[in-house]
């Protein structure tokens, strides 16, 4: 361990505690949103449209509500007179998003209608019988063309662009001017996919009549978000809705955005007379129509280079493709700032940056977050000038990274990079996967004519997001900073009870808050229990809890700290009072009869029941002066964040820089063309680590999101907007024959801005996708190819060696070489 | 569609206990064992086979229950997640996948473990291949997999399987 966090002693931070989720999670008592049963409960189906756009002529629910057992159905037409539009985060947004599709639908899969039954299966039935007449209208699937406005998605806008602004820092021009080599890259395209959570959405709800609230058990994963909206949407008061979430089987981002099914269910419910609805997604519902990644497109790239390879310059249009509701953003459109240079030393770069609507499924926070889209930008123009200009890849990026010593590195737009020190994680990844032993491989494979190539991939986890950045792109968006709040209580018996506003879907939220409040009381984990899921009604919420952008170990531990801390002191107070000493001679620790604190001249102890009993029912013998102490400790933890400037799009916009190193070794089959990793490293810097084991675990699961989206996992829609993976067996998530053995190292650059060290991690930055494509690429640079895609299968492979012979990598790729 | 459909009776045994049901031909075993008997512990993730959330084992063998009729198990002996524990003492296979850390949001974990538990009956000391093929029908978005392998060899280890 490098540190101990806050100067206690440390004794369970830091250690591979086993989880305290398992013992419910392996006895299959785990508690999901599905496994949750109401009296008087009803089912719930969507009925979705086949169209990706097309106007509704009609929708007649007529013999659906005839069928025995519906109890009733909703319709677009309906909700409309009922609720307001969802809140739009973009300037002056027309686009109006209503969790029905009202006049015309945008995509397959949307919502038209839906029917409630007392059964699952009748609901299933009834959603067959509602007749939809369409009118077909021309789909617009490439995010290019949508930009052209010939078919517009939202006519009440006029155009199908949502965002557009540059981002421009340093001397670009005169870089250029400067420049021993210039590097131009015509096109550049990032995969559409979606880390798919294994449980899909769930949402239980109950519009109650008679006290007018609206009670929610469901998984998303960013509930006082989802409560925003609703209560905007509903008409409803913010605090007459109630979240509860238990545990939640994954989400990587993508539950933020179930908030529009939770409109419809709540809906739904004060239609049927305030009985509790549950809809449970189906897969091919999940798959269509719940959220994807954002997919992106780099054109007219321009790197500028001095004689030694060193980036000067970058210039860039980036066109961000969102679907067809914006939801979440257009926040991506500015989160990829947060790492505008990746890891790289360049000062002058301009990004032009625009985002349209598409006829395909709404994006939403996919793991890695509008910022894996940027990395990989970065890491393919470093590979393809590497490979253009001869500089071998690891010489290329020890050439250009920031250096060590440079932490805190201010970065062009204002960013702050705590710590780092990428060189270090490239040695470590090079000697775990033994690089020079691998080069001698391939220089012999090669000789043979196989197809083998090395990658590397270095990437950065931005955590603990300042929401100030939203106002980069509105500059009327009411959000800034960020907090996360937690409560430390002893119970009446003396329990030690934590909440936390977060709502983990696997990252052992639990089994760390207990870890740091172990070690604040000096008691062992296993004497603290942690509340499972989230609540709005625990009150430690703030407008920002949730589980998402890699933060828990910073802004919920943190959070966590405080309440503790201040648990702590109340504690030792009270302590001084009964035991009629200083306050400087209570220590804390385990006595024969539990957790207790001492005396340290009289040897005298209290355990924590005789505190708890004094503030709770014994409080006759508390004088006034302490009637302060509650030993129900709540605190909002906030992040030292400054609103960014607007106008130059600068500031610091997150607070900890964790980082992925990935080194793969690749081989593309000759004859099936299918790429074969051979051999992978993942090294991984989150500063100081809260759970080794966690930590390591997070890393594998972003690693095996990463190969997957890299080789296996493609959004693909046909040419009429139809998707083409809409189930798992099209989707083909990576399983066990296709997740490669992953070697795993790690070093530790403590963070100066987190009280612990510790950097929120979790994402991965997609490492992967960046790391295939670069070993891809030296596979099969020398056959003339430039991997230009974030998505390589064996038939995208295939079709690229075919290619070759139109000189791909040239109509691609043009190099300007000057006389210095 | 909309005609009624007779109910039809079953008696199978599950987890050691014998139950008799009146169903819908139409159910699927998975719907039987989380609705019918609220054993939630079986999950579903993927409806089409792909992801085993909902694996149980089937007269030995381990099966897909969201591809399966209720009726189609009549007479059959299940074992779900709930029936691997013993007087309340995790199995040696649980265990395992605890100890290596192998499962995250714990939503695949069932049919892990019983697929595990399938592969370990038949098989003491299962190969990287032979661990990887067991439970190839068995995704894991949370994990990477990486211990899970672990888990399972651990479990191996362990001279587990019964």
């Amino acid at each position: 361990m490098a540190t101990k966090p806050g100067g206690e002693e440390g004794k369970w931070v830091g250690k591979a505690l086993p989880r305290k989720e398992e013992n419910r999670l392996l006895r299959g008592r785990g508690r999901f949103a599905d496994d949750i049963k109401l009296r008087d409960m009803v089912y719930l189906r969507f009925v979705r449209s086949p169209y990706a756009h097309a106007r509704i002529i009609s929708v007649d629910t007529s013999a659906a509500e005839a069928l025995p057992g519906v109890i009733c159905t909703l319709t677009g037409k309906e909700i409309v007179p009922q609720t307001q539009p969802f809140i739009e985060i973009g300037p002056d947004s027309k686009v109006r998003d209503y969790p029905f599709a009202v006049s015309k639908v945008r995509y397959q899969g949307e919502p038209v209608a839906a029917v409630v039954a007392e059964s699952a299966s009748i609901a299933d039935d009834a959603a067959e019988l509602v007749q939809v007449e369409y009118e077909a209208l021309d789909p617009v699937l490439d995010a290019e063309q949508a930009l052209q406005d010939k078919s517009i998605l939202h006519e009440e806008a006029g155009t199908n662009k949502i965002w557009n602004g540059v981002f421009e820092y340093g001397e670009v021009e005169k870089a250029f001017q400067d420049a021993a080599s210039v590097v131009r890259i015509d096109r550049l395209h990032f995969h559409r996919f979606s880390s798919t959570p294994l449980e899909n959405n769930v949402v239980i709800g109950e519009w109650n009549l008679k006290d007018d609230h609206i009670y929610y058990s469901c998984n998303n994963s960013f509930p006082s978000f989802a409560i925003q909206f609703l209560s905007a949407h509903l008409n409803v008061h913010i605090d007459r809705i109630r979240v509860q979430t238990s545990d939640i089987g994954g989400s990587f981002g993508i539950k933020i955005t179930n908030y529009p099914q939770m409109a419809v269910v709540a809906l739904a419910s004060k239609k049927a007379g305030g009985r509790p609805v549950k809809w449970v997604e189906t897969r091919s519902e999940h798959m269509t129509s719940s959220a994807h990644g954002n997919e992106r497109t780099f054109r007219d790239t321009r790197v500028a280079l001095d004689k030694n390879g060193v980036i000067t310059a970058i210039a860039s249009r980036h066109i961000d493709d969102c679907g067809a509701y914006p939801r979440y953003e257009p926040l991506g459109c500015v989160i990829w700032s947060q790492v505008f240079p990746g890891v790289y030393r360049f000062k002058n770069a301009r990004i032009d940056f625009t985002q349209t609507v598409t006829n395909k499924c709404p994006v939403g926070p996919n793991r890695g977050y509008s910022r894996m889209q940027h990395l990989w930008f970065l890491e393919r123009v470093m590979d393809i000038c590497a490979h253009q200009l001869g500089i071998p890849a690891d010489e290329m990026r020890m050439r250009n990274y920031i250096r060590p010593e440079e932490f805190p590195y201010t970065t062009p737009n204002g960013c702050v990079y705590d710590s780092g020190n990428y060189p270090k994680m490239l040695e470590v990844a090079k000697q775990l996967i033994g690089w020079e032993e691998w080069k001698k491989k391939q220089a012999e494979a090669r000789k043979q004519g196989r197809l083998m190539g090395m990658g590397i991939g270095t990437t950065l986890d931005s955590g603990t997001n300042n929401f100030g950045q939203s106002q980069i792109v509105n500059p009327g968006a009411p959000f800034s900073g960020n907090s996360q709040g937690a409560n430390c209580k002893l119970d009446i018996y003396g329990e030690v009870v934590v909440a936390v506003g977060s709502c983990p879907q696997g990252q052992g939220h639990e089994t760390t808050a207990a870890q740091v409040v172990a070690d604040v009381l000096n008691i062992s984990p296993d004497l603290i229990t942690v509340r499972t899921g989230f609540d709005t009604e625990r009150n430690v919420h703030t407008g920002f809890s949730g589980t998402y952008a890699s933060q828990f170990a910073v802004s919920g531990l943190s959070a966590v700290h405080g309440a503790a801390q201040k648990l702590k002191a109340e504690m030792r107070r009270l302590a001084a009072f009964v035991l009629e000493t200083g306050e400087d001679d209570i220590e804390f620790g385990m006595g024969a009869q539990g957790p207790e604190l001492r005396a340290k001249k009289t040897g005298k102890s209290i355990n924590y029941w005789g505190l708890a009993n004094i503030v709770n029912v014994n409080s006759a013998v508390l004088p006034a002066e302490m009637y302060d102490i509650t030993l129900n400790c709540r605190y909002i933890w906030r992040a030292p964040f400054k609103v960014p400037d607007k106008q130059r799009k600068y500031g610091n916009l997150t607070l900890t820089y964790a980082s992925q190193l990935h080194i793969a070794v690749v081989e593309v089959d000759r004859e099936t063309f299918i790429p074969a990793i051979l051999d992978y490293v993942a090294v991984d810097d989150c500063g100081t680590v809260i759970n080794p084991a966690i930590v390591e675990g997070q890393v594998y699961g972003a690693t095996a999101h990463g190969i997957g989206a890299a080789l296996l996992e493609n959004c693909a829609y046909d040419a009429v907007g139809n998707m083409l993976t809409s189930t798992f067996s099209d989707y083909t998530p990576i399983t066990s024959l296709n997740m490669p053995k992953i070697k795993y190292g790690h070093i530790q650059t403590p963070s100066p801005h987190s009280y612990s060290g510790a950097k929120g991690m979790g994402e991965g930055g997609a490492a992967p996708i960046h790391t295939i494509s670069a070993a891809l690429q030296d596979a099969l640079f020398s056959n003339g190819i430039i991997i230009e895609d974030s998505f390589n299968n064996a038939d995208s492979l295939f079709r690229a060696l075919a290619e070759k012979e139109i000189c791909q990598a040239e109509k691609l790729v043009k190099v300007e070489r000057r006389a210095s | 569609m909309t005609k009624t459909i007779e109910n039809i009776p079953i008696k199978l045994n599950v987890n050691g206990k014998t139950y008799v049901r009146n169903i819908e031909p139409r159910m699927l075993l998975v719907e039987f064992l989380r609705e019918e008997l609220d054993l939630t512990g079986t999950h579903v993730g993927c409806d089409t086979t792909y992801c085993g959330a909902c694996t149980v084992l089937m007269n030995g063998a381990a099966v897909k229950s969201c591809t399966m009729f209720a009726v189609q198990a009549d007479g059959a002996e299940i074992l779900t997640v709930e029936g691997l524990e013993k007087d309340g003492q995790l199995h040696p296979i649980q265990k395992a996948f605890g100890d290596a850390y192998g499962l995250q949001c714990g939503y695949c974990t069932p049919g892990l473990l019983i697929s595990t538990y399938e592969l370990l009956l038949h098989n003491k000391q299962p190969s990287d291949q032979e661990m990887r093929k067991a439970i190839a029908g068995n995704t894991c978005r949370c994990t990477g997999y990486q211990n899970i392998f672990k888990a399972i060899q651990l479990a191996a280890q362990n001279r587990t399987g019964t």
